[in-house]
């Protein structure tokens, strides 16, 4: 008997490439300038349930972007830095999320047929497929 | 699918130079990640092109032979090869950045770092960027008209173009403005579009908002509330003017991604709620009363403790001539205390207003300071020492503590201006 932990979501690649790694998921939206450290890839808004926890070389899974136009200007920034994500997983479409994913060069999908956000957790392994619009989810546990 | 014309397909191929072709190249790339179907023709352009932090000086030094053109390339354009920048195509104007030019040493920016901002201004300026260096573009000639299809930064003053000036752009980014620079291209997508600019929420205002402060909590609130969505404010208060409108804007951007609002009865696309709504049903309905007031007063204020006053900063977003005048006549007889500091930031044009009109002189003479092109957030710049700020501003007191790590009062102007002449704070929650 195998044991299949795996679930598949299926939506549409946002940028193209194919990345693994833990996820990190917050159903806040998450803040550019002024709520983030780029070079070390941090989250510092006051506020918000990520503060002080860091999203370098996780799949970032989240609900959409907010606050500054710099949000682009920040994660390209984390990018040069080594401390971009290794791919993103969202569900609101915003012109700070298209624009950030496509310059931090990271897989990236939305739109999924199920909503990423209630199925995974922190610590689980995804999959990101940005040119097939796949994301595979394996549970930790 | 994205189509392009025919003389985008040609700046695709380069026919118009490597600049414009990689220009295309990210819009195209950024267009497709929207799911955009097509590029509007855009002649107004609001970003910081070229302009660099210390990190991306470091970062980008020698990576060509005059180190100008590398940042621009590299990062802006977000281009893997160096090309010659040609000058913008359509008009372009630079938003906030870098130091005052006449008080950096105020703001305790090292003279290198000076140096390197007066060299990218320079830059932007070569390349035909008209050099308004502020958050409110909107006060000081870039006023685009109703139906204007723009490409800006800056979240206040995005939502105050399309909410209150009835202009069409989307929160575009340092990378999207500088290609939009050289090209006149912007994606169609979002609130370019007639069909995405109607409201999604409905908030009911059932408590007075009145003061610039009420209408600043207010936006807070409503932010937070509808997030990145089309809120449709309706209530019982006297209309809102300019001032009211960009503290309004500018917190509903920080607390949430807010980038169009209506308010019936104010707003141009809202004369009812019947046309803000357009086709929608609002999806969620909220109610402002007192004790939702409250709950924001409280949130703004969550880290202060102290009383002790160190700095006091207004001016965001930059102050409007009539702000200046108003702190001006609050400092008449009075002075600003030897524990104590008072910024007030504004753009050049307005400064040199109100350099004219003698409010500059008045707030010098009372011991306060006059500063453009930045902000205390934007420059991380603050009065050595200080450890406790106080603000009249949704937006800096959502920023400032995070980005500087300071405890920070919130309230009105009046109350602002009297903990900068008695270094204390005495402001009283609504």
């Amino acid at each position: 008997m195998t044991v299949s932990a795996t679930i598949v979501l299926r939506g549409r690649g946002v940028v193209g490439g194919r990345a693994e790694g833990e996820a990190l998921v917050t159903r806040e939206a998450i803040p550019g300038w002024g709520g983030v450290n780029p070079q070390q890839g941090v989250i510092t808004e006051t506020h918000h349930e990520l503060r002080g926890q860091s999203f370098k070389d996780k799949v970032l899974v989240f609900r959409g972007a907010k606050g500054s136009s710099g949000w682009s200007a920040m994660y390209h920034t984390a990018r040069l830095a080594g401390a971009a994500p290794r791919a993103l997983v969202f569900n609101e479409m915003t012109t700070k999320v298209a624009l950030g994913a496509v310059v931090m060069r990271v897989p990236s999908v939305t739109g999924l047929d199920r909503d990423p956000l209630d199925l995974i957790e922190t610590g689980d392994w995804v999959t990101v497929d940005g040119d097939l619009g796949i994301v595979e989810i394996h549970k930790r546990k | 699918m994205l189509k392009l014309t025919d003389p985008e397909k040609a700046m695709l191929d380069g026919r118009d130079g490597k600049a414009r072709q990689k220009a295309m190249e990210l819009l195209v790339r950024y267009a497709e990640a929207l799911g955009a179907e097509r590029f509007v023709d855009t002649r107004n352009v609001a970003g910081v092109p070229g302009s660099a932090n210390p990190f991306l000086q470091r970062y980008y030094a020698g990576k060509d032979a005059d180190g100008l053109d590398a940042i621009f390339s590299y990062f802006d354009l977000d281009s893997d090869e160096l090309v010659e920048v040609p000058s913008a195509l359509v008009p372009t104007y630079h938003l906030q950045g870098g130091a005052d030019p006449r008080q950096w040493q105020t703001l305790g920016v090292p003279v290198d770092v000076f140096r390197n901002h007066q060299e990218r201004e320079a830059f932007a300026a070569r390349h035909d960027v008209s050099i308004l260096k502020t958050c409110t573009p909107y006060l000081v000639g870039n006023v685009p008209a109703k139906g204007e299809h723009c490409a800006w930064m800056e979240s206040s003053a995005v939502i105050f173009a399309n909410a209150v000036l009835g202009a069409r752009t989307n929160t575009e980014g340092r990378e999207s403005t500088s290609a939009a620079m050289l090209t006149g291209k912007i994606p169609d997508w979002g609130l370019h579009r007639t069909e995405c600019r109607f409201g999604t929420h409905r908030v009911d205002v059932e408590t007075a908002v009145e003061s610039v402060m009420d209408w600043g909590m207010l936006g807070y609130f409503v932010g937070d509330a509808v997030q990145e969505h089309i809120p449709v404010v309706v209530g019982d208060f006297a209309r809102p003017e300019i001032v009211r409108l960009k503290h309004f804007g500018a917190s509903a951007s920080s607390s949430g991604g807010v980038e169009m609002y209506h308010i019936v009865g104010t707003t141009p696309e809202a004369e009812s709620v019947e046309m803000a709504l357009g086709p929608n049903r609002p999806v969620a309905q909220f109610t402002y009363g007192k004790a939702e007031q409250r709950q924001v007063y409280d949130r703004l204020n969550a880290n202060a403790s102290d009383p002790n006053v160190d700095y006091v900063m207004l001016g965001c977003p930059h102050a409007a001539l009539e702000q200046l005048e108003e702190a001006a006549l609050l400092l008449r007889g009075r002075r600003v205390s030897a524990n104590c500091h008072l910024w007030i930031f504004t753009s050049r044009a307005v400064d040199a207003e109100a350099r004219r009109l003698g409010y500059v002189k008045a707030i010098n003479d009372a011991g306060g300071v006059v500063l453009t092109d930045t902000c205390s957030a934007f420059a991380q710049a603050i009065p050595p020492g200080t450890k406790v700020a106080a603000l009249d501003s949704a937006k800096q007191a959502h920023y400032l503590p995070a980005i500087l790590g300071v405890q920070a009062w919130f309230g009105s102007t009046r109350d602002c201006i009297h903990a900068a002449v008695s270094g204390r704070w005495s402001g009283e929650r609504p």
